[in-house]
C-alpha cells in the first residue's frame, strides 16, 4: 500500500537477507533485512512548505524514494553509564519494519520535516501507521551532507535520536551549521553516527557504531522469496486469501491527503493552508465537514470559527477533536443563531464559551438563560445610544471634528451597555445619525 | 521384548500384551544398564512414566491417539524439548531449558508417544563420529556384540577390552545407538551431511533423511538452514514410514516446509521389480571404499537386476566439487547460524564483562569447541539426476573403527571423508535412506544408500524395504553387555534376552 502510494514500482519477487554484526541489542547476531531486492522501488513524495518572509507562500517540493524494504527490528539499548552498563530491552526485537529510504533531495530541515509530515499523513491515511514519532511508531534518522552548488555531495554523517518533526528540522539546521564550520576551519566531516540531543539543541558522536563495518551479507535460508501478485499473473487456483494481489490493492487505495486537500479547497472554497490544517489535525476536517452540512453559514467563515475559536480551545486545554466537549451539531446550531441575526459575533462567542462547560445546554437555551439575543427593538437601542452619546461628549466633539475613529468606541461602549446583544451594524447607523443632527 | 518392531509393539499394546507403562519402565532400566554406552545426554525419567501413565488411560478407554501411543522414542539433543534440559552437547547450552517443543517433538508428542530422553551427538551436530561433544563419545553397541567379539578375538592381540570400543559414526550417534542397542523404538536425528545415515549404516539401524522441505525444522537448533533436515532412525524400513507418516507436513512456523498436504502410507512387502530402473553412479567409486563395501554393492545390484529390474552405470559429474562446495556452504551458514550465541539471553556467558565485545569472545571461545570454532565463509550448488527411480550407493566407506583409531584424525578430515556419499543429497535436497545390508569380516554392519526423487518417499521406502527384506540383516547380539560387569537384575537379563 505504501508503495503504491508513494509511487513506488512493485517488485513482484523481493528477497530477504541477513546482515550480520555483534551488538547487545540484535540476539541473533543479524538483522534479516531485504538489501538485493527490496518490495518496492523508485517512487516520490510530495510536500508542501511556506516560504517566503511572511511565511504565506505554499510551494510544493517532490522528494525520491529510493526504496521500500522489509526488515526486523532490534531490541533497545539504554546506556547506563554511571554504572558501566547497559540494559537491553528485547521486547521489539525481531518485528516486522518498513523501511522507507529518500534521497539526499532535500536542503534544509524545514523541507525535511514538512516532507516526513506528509509522510505521516500518508502512512496514517493508508492504515499502515499512526506514525507518532513520539511513541516510536516513526523512527527518522536524518543523513547530512553539505558541498559547494556543481560539487559532488560531500561525506554524509548519520543523526539518530530525533522524537518529533520538529526537532528533526533543528537537528538537522545544527549539523548542517556544524559542518560547514568545521570545513571552514579546514576540518573534514567524518562519516559517522551522531546522536540528537534535544536539550542541548546539538548533535554529539555516539561511541558504539563507528568506523565502516563488512555486514557479510548473506541469502535469508529460512525465508524463500517474496512473491506478490496482480490480477494477470495470479495463478487460477490460488486461494484468494494466501496472497497479494497488488491491483486488488490498488483498486482500494483511499484518497490520499494531497487529493483530500484539494477537494478541500475545491469544495468548499478555503484557502489551500486552512487545508492543510484541517487534515493535520486527527479528526478535524471531518468535523469542519459536520459542520458545514448542518449549518446555513458560508463555509469560508465557518473555516474561522473552526481554525481560531474550536481548534484554538482544543489546543489550550490539549484536547483531540474526539475529545471536544462541543460537537458539531451544537456549533451548527450556534453559527445557524448567528447566521439568522438572532445574536451577534461577540454574542456567540460567549455562548460558546458556555457550551465549553459542557453542561448539556443548547447553544438556543444558553442565549435564552442569557439573554444574550440582539435587541430587536428600535426604540430600546435608540434609548441606549442616546444616553451614550449624551455621556460622552468629548468624543461626539471628537467625531464633529472628523476623527471618525472614536465611533468605534462609542460603538464599543453601547455594546458594554447591552452586554453584546445590540448589532454593531446597526448602532453605527443609529450613532451616525444622532451624530449628523 | 524390547527388540521387536515399533509395528509389532505398537500390536501388542493395543492387545493388551504390555502396557505403556511397563513398557516404559523396561526402556528405562535397560538406558541405565547400558549407561556405558553413553547414548543419552538427558533421561527424563519423570516425563516419560506420566506420559506412559497417561498413555495408558487411553488404552483403557479405547481412545488411543495413534500407531505411535505408548511407544518410547529418544530424540536427538539439537531439538528443542519444553522443560527438558537442551545442550547440542555444547557448553554454549548446558543448563538451558527451552520454552517450547520442536514442531516434530511436538508431533510424536501428540500422537502418545513417550519421550525417554535427549541423545548424544557431536556438539552442535557437527562431527562424523558423535565424539566431539562435552558430555564424551558414544560407543557402538556392535561394540560388544556376539558378532563383533567372536572375530576381534580371533584378529587383535587382545588388550582392555575396554579401551577397543568402537565408534557410532555421527552426528547423530547417540539417536543410532539408542535404537540399535533397543533402548527405544524410534529416534530423531538430524541430517546436514549425512548426520542421520552415517550413524545409521555404522550401527547396523535404518537412517532416513526426507526430502528437504518435507519436515519442519522449527525448534531444530539449525546448523545449515538450506541443508538441515530431521532425520528418523528406526530397527527396519516399515517403522520408519510410520515415524514419516506422523512427522511429515507443512508448518506455518517453518517457511521452507511445503505447502502440499502429506498423504502417510503404507508400504507394500511386494514391488514389481521390473518396472524399478536403479542407477549406480560411476563416480562414487571413491577413493578409501573398503573392498567389502564394493563387494556388497555389486551384490545389491545383482540382487535387483535378478528380480528383474533395470540396472544401469550412471554419471553424476559434478561429485567431486559437491563435498568442496558443501563444506563451503555449511561453514557459511554455520557461522551466521553461531552468531546467536552471545551468551547474552541464554546459554553460558563469560565471566568476563570489561566490554561487550570482550565478553563475546571470552563466551564463544569458551563456550564452543575447537571444531566449532575452526568452521567459517558463501555460495550455492546442485545435483540431479533424469529417468532413474533411485540411486545405489555405498553409505559410508567402510564398517566403524575403534575410537583410538578414529581421533588419529581431526574432526574436519574425517568429516570430509566420510561425508562423501552421503552430503550430495543434503546439496540436492533429496530423500535418502540406508538400510543395513550384511555383516563385514569383522562381524560389524554395513549399510548401503538409496537415494530417490523428491518426495517420493514412498517409492524409496517401498524399494527399500523389499531389499531389506532380501538382504536378512541379521539381529545385534548384546550378550557382551552381561560379560561387561555392569549390574543388572537378574530377572531382567532374562526377560530381555529369552
Amino acid at each position: 500500500m505504501t508503495g503504491l502510494a508513494l509511487n513506488c514500482s512493485i517488485n513482484k519477487k523481493s528477497l530477504f537477507d541477513r546482515k550480520h554484526y555483534f551488538y547487545a541489542d540484535l540476539p541473533a547476531g543479524y538483522q534479516i533485512t531485504q538489501q538485493r531486492l527490496p518490495v518496492a522501488v523508485n517512487g516520490s513524495l510530495s510536500y508542501s512548505l511556506c516560504v517566503g518572509g511572511k511565511k504565506n507562500q505554499m510551494v510544493t517540493r517532490t522528494v525520491r524514494i529510493k526504496q521500500i524494504q522489509l526488515e526486523q527490528d532490534s531490541g533497545k539499548s539504554l546506556h547506563d553509564d554511571t554504572r558501566s552498563q547497559t540494559l537491553i530491552d528485547l521486547n521489539r526485537a525481531g518485528i516486522g519494519l518498513m523501511e522507507v529510504v529518500m534521497e539526499p533531495d532535500m536542503s534544509s530541515g524545514e523541507e525535511a520535516a514538512a516532507a516526513v509530515r506528509e509522510l505521516q499523513l500518508v502512512l496514517q491515511t493508508l492504515g499502515s501507521s499512526q506514525a507518532i514519532m513520539a511513541e516510536g511508531q516513526l523512527r527518522v534518522d536524518a543523513n547530512v551532507s553539505v558541498h559547494h552548488l556543481g560539487e559532488a555531495l560531500g561525506v554524509r554523517t548519520e543523526v539518530k535520536n530525533i522524537n518529533s518533526a520538529r526537532f528533526l528540522a533543528r537537528a538537522i539546521d545544527y549539523e548542517i551549521q556544524r559542518q560547514i564550520k568545521e570545513l571552514e576551519n579546514g576540518g573534514t566531516v567524518i562519516n559517522e553516527t551522531r546522536a540528537f540531543d534535544y536539550k542541548l539543541g546539538c548533535t554529539i558522536p555516539m561511541r558504539d557504531k563507528e568506523g565502516k563495518q563488512d555486514y557479510r551479507f548473506m541469502p535469508e535460508p529460512n525465508l524463500p522469496p517474496l512473491i506478490l501478485y496482480d490480477t494477470k499473473s495470479l495463478p487460477a487456483n490460488m486461494n484468494h486469501q494466501q496472497v497479494v494481489n497488488i491491483d486488488w490493492i490498488r483498486e482500494r487505495l483511499p484518497d490520499l491527503p494531497s487529493v483530500r486537500r484539494v477537494k478541500l479547497v475545491e469544495q468548499y472554497g478555503i484557502l489551500p493552508e486552512h487545508s492543510f490544517t484541517l487534515l493535520n489535525e486527527d479528526g478535524l476536517m471531518e468535523f469542519f465537514e459536520n459542520v458545514v452540512r448542518q449549518t446555513q453559514m458560508n463555509p469560508k467563515k465557518v473555516i474561522g470559527w473552526i481554525l481560531n475559536d474550536m481548534l484554538g480551545y482544543l489546543k489550550q486545554h490539549n484536547l483531540t477533536v474526539q475529545e471536544s466537549p462541543v460537537s458539531s451539531l451544537f456549533l451548527a446550531d450556534l453559527l445557524n443563531l448567528l447566521e439568522r441575526g438572532t445574536i451577534s459575533s461577540s454574542a456567540a462567542k460567549q455562548v460558546l464559551e458556555e457550551l465549553w462547560k459542557a453542561e448539556g445546554k443548547t447553544p438556543l437555551q444558553i442565549v435564552k438563560e442569557k439573554k444574550l439575543e440582539l435587541i430587536q427593538d428600535q426604540q430600546e437601542l435608540d434609548q441606549i445610544c442616546q444616553a451614550v452619546v449624551e455621556g460622552h461628549q468629548e468624543e461626539v466633539m471628537e467625531i464633529k471634528k472628523g476623527n471618525l475613529k472614536v465611533l468605534n468606541k462609542l460603538i464599543g461602549l453601547v455594546q458594554r451597555t447591552t452586554r453584546g446583544r445590540a448589532d454593531p451594524v446597526l448602532v453605527k447607523q443609529i450613532l451616525e445619525k444622532r451624530l449628523s443632527q | 521384548m524390547l527388540r521387536v518392531s515399533l509395528r509389532e509393539i505398537s500390536a501388542a499394546l493395543k492387545e493388551g500384551r504390555v502396557s505403556p507403562t511397563e513398557l516404559c519402565q523396561r526402556c528405562l532400566s535397560f538406558i541405565k544398564a547400558t549407561k556405558f554406552l553413553n547414548a543419552y545426554i538427558t533421561v527424563a525419567e519423570e516425563t516419560a512414566l506420566k506420559q506412559a501413565e497417561e498413555s495408558e488411560e487411553r488404552y483403557r478407554r479405547g481412545q488411543i491417539l495413534g500407531d505411535l501411543d505408548g511407544i518410547p522414542v529418544a530424540v536427538k539433543d539439537n531439538f528443542s524439548t519444553a522443560g527438558i534440559e537442551t545442550t547440542c552437547a555444547s557448553n554454549m547450552l548446558k543448563g538451558y531449558i527451552p520454552p517450547y517443543n520442536a514442531t516434530v517433538v511436538k508431533k510424536l508428542l501428540d500422537q502418545g508417544a513417550v519421550l525417554l530422553g535427549k541423545t548424544n551427538l557431536d556438539e552442535f551436530a557437527m562431527g562424523s563420529g558423535s565424539t566431539d561433544g562435552i558430555f564424551g563419545p558414544v560407543r557402538n553397541p556392535w561394540s560388544y556384540s556376539k558378532q563383533y567379539r567372536e572375530k576381534s578375538v580371533q584378529n587383535s592381540h587382545t588388550e582392555n577390552e575396554d579401551s577397543n570400543w568402537l565408534v557410532t559414526g555421527g552426528s547423530s550417534g547417540g539417536s543410532a545407538a539408542a535404537v540399535s542397542s533397543f533402548t527405544c523404538f524410534a529416534a530423531l536425528g538430524s541430517d546436514t551431511g549425512g548426520s542421520t545415515r552415517n550413524p545409521a549404516a555404522h550401527c547396523g539401524v535404518v537412517g532416513l533423511k526426507p526430502t528437504y522441505g518435507l519436515i519442519s525444522r522449527h525448534g531444530l537448533i539449525p546448523l545449515v538452514n538450506s541443508m538441515d533436515v530431521a532425520g528418523i532412525l528406526t530397527r527396519c524400513v516399515d517403522d520408519a514410514a510410520i515415524v514419516l507418516g506422523v512427522l511429515a507436513g507443512h508448518d506455518p512456523k517453518d517457511s521452507t516446509t511445503v505447502q502440499d498436504p502429506f498423504k502417510p502410507f503404507e508400504l507394500t512387502s511386494f514391488i514389481d521389480a521390473s518396472k524399478l530402473c536403479i542407477g549406480i553412479p560411476k563416480e562414487y567409486h571413491a577413493p578409501g571404499l573398503s573392498s567389502e563395501t564394493v563387494a556388497l554393492w555389486s551384490k545389491a545390484a545383482d540382487l535387483f537386476e535378478n528380480a528383474g529390474a533395470k540396472v544401469i552405470e550412471v554419471s553424476l559429474p559434478h561429485t567431486r566439487y559437491s563435498i568442496i562446495c558443501y563444506h563451503v556452504l555449511c561453514t557459511a551458514e554455520v557461522a551466521s547460524n553461531m552468531a546467536r550465541f552471545d551468551g547474552l539471553e541464554y546459554g553460558h556467558r563469560s565471566s568476563m564483562d570489561k566490554s561487550t565485545e570482550v565478553m563475546y569472545a571470552a563466551t564463544r571461545r569458551e563456550g564452543f569447541n575447537d571444531v566449532v570454532r575452526g568452521r567459517i565463509l558463501s555460495g550455492n550448488y546442485f545435483l540431479l539426476k533424469h529417468g532413474i527411480d533411485v540411486l545405489l550407493t555405498p553409505t559410508t566407506l567402510s564398517d566403524t573403527i575403534p575410537y583410538v583409531e578414529f581421533i588419529k584424525e581431526d574432526n574436519r578430515t574425517r568429516s570430509a571423508q566420510d561425508d562423501i556419499f552421503t552430503q550430495a543429497a543434503n546439496m540436492a535436497g533429496l530423500p535418502a535412506i540406508t538400510v543395513p545390508t550384511a555383516l563385514s569380516e569383522k562381524g560389524l554392519p554395513i549399510g548401503l544408500q538409496f537415494i530417490g526423487r523428491a518426495f517420493q518417499e514412498q517409492q524409496l521406502l517401498t524399494v527399500a524395504k523389499w531389499f531389506e527384506k532380501q538382504v536378512e540383516f541379521p539381529m545385534i547380539q548384546l550378550h557382551g553387555l552381561m560379560d561387561h560387569g555392569h549390574t543388572v537384575c537378574q530377572h531382567q537379563k532374562s526377560a530381555f534376552f529369552s
